[in-house]
């Protein structure tokens, strides 16, 4: 991270200065004033300069975007790239690559657990907070395609067993989509049961005698 | 598999310096010992070991290729 203190006739142009020096525009930096400096006499007599330390930001977006092509790497997955799309608090890193099938693993529990870290290290001391999707060959829409099936088939299980049917535990954005699924179905309702890792969506029949 | 475990770690932590793997292998299984500063041990296991949990399930994916089972410890 860069970081140098520059100095000018006034506050204002002690941080152009620096600005300039670091090749970098005012939203990129943290601005401390050290010395706001006197105009003095004249102009002339008396007159301090003013010195202001300026610091780069952490951009945090492509810290996470470096941080999952270094661990690509090192997995074996060479030559993967990563592209970023922001939208709002989300942020979605999509791995494009020759062994995607190695990064997603199975059920994705590779791409999940990749994704969990991103996010730590993305929203690392920072207040805001910042979604991480990581993605890969559109697999997060075809997993979507997936449990929203499982979830009308087992819905129809749950019908015709009249009982609740518990779905294998799955973490928090997979288990929304199931409920999401079933919401506005008129003869089962859903809920999630037990503590994460293992919490799983449970299906129940409404007119369960 | 050493320089994956420390890239997983290192910007997870405030003490990227102190991040260490250390390994014991024998015939069947390798052990990965991660030792990182004390005020870090808790950003490496997580809430219920879901960072720890994460981190193994990472270095397994990696690690597929071979027949060997592989451990990671945090001391």
């Amino acid at each position: 991270m860069r970081e140098i203190t520059a100095s000018g006739q006034t506050v204002e142009e002690a941080k152009e200065n620096a600005l300039n020096q670091l090749d970098l525009t005012e939203d990129q930096v943290n601005v401390e004033v050290i010395d706001e400096g006197k105009k003095g006499l004249l102009g002339v007599f008396g007159a301090k300069r003013a010195y202001v330390k300026i610091q780069e930001k952490r951009d945090l977006v492509s810290e996470g975007k470096s941080y999952l092509q270094n661990i690509a790497l090192e997995m074996g997955a060479e030559g993967t790239d990563v592209t970023v799309t922001q939208q709002g608090n989300e942020v979605t890193y999509e791995l494009i690559g020759d062994r995607i099938g190695l990064l997603i693993g199975k059920r994705g529990q590779t791409i999940n657990s990749l994704q969990y870290l991103t996010s730590l290290v993305v929203n690392k001391d920072q207040n805001s907070y910042i979604t991480v999707v990581v993605d890969a060959e559109g697999y997060r829409e075809r997993r979507k395609e997936t449990l929203e099936n499982l979830a009308s088939n087992l819905a129809k299980k749950a019908m015709r067993l009249n009982e609740e049917v518990q779905i294998e535990p799955m973490p928090s954005f997979e288990r929304k989509i199931i409920h999401t699924a079933l919401h506005d179905h008129s003869e089962v309702s859903t809920y999630s049961d037990g503590k994460d890792p293992n919490r799983r969506v449970v299906i129940q029949p409404n007119n369960l005698s | 598999m050493k320089p994956l475990i420390e890239t997983i770690v290192s910007p997870l932590v405030d003490h990227p310096d102190y991040v260490e793997v250390t390994v014991e292998e024998t015939d069947r299984k390798v052990r990965y010992h991660l030792t990182v500063h004390e005020d870090d041990v808790g950003k490496v296991i997580g809430k219920n070991g879901r960072i720890a949990k994460a981190v193994r399930t990472v270095v397994h994916a990696a690690n597929s290729n071979t027949n060997k089972k592989v451990y990671v410890d945090i001391m």
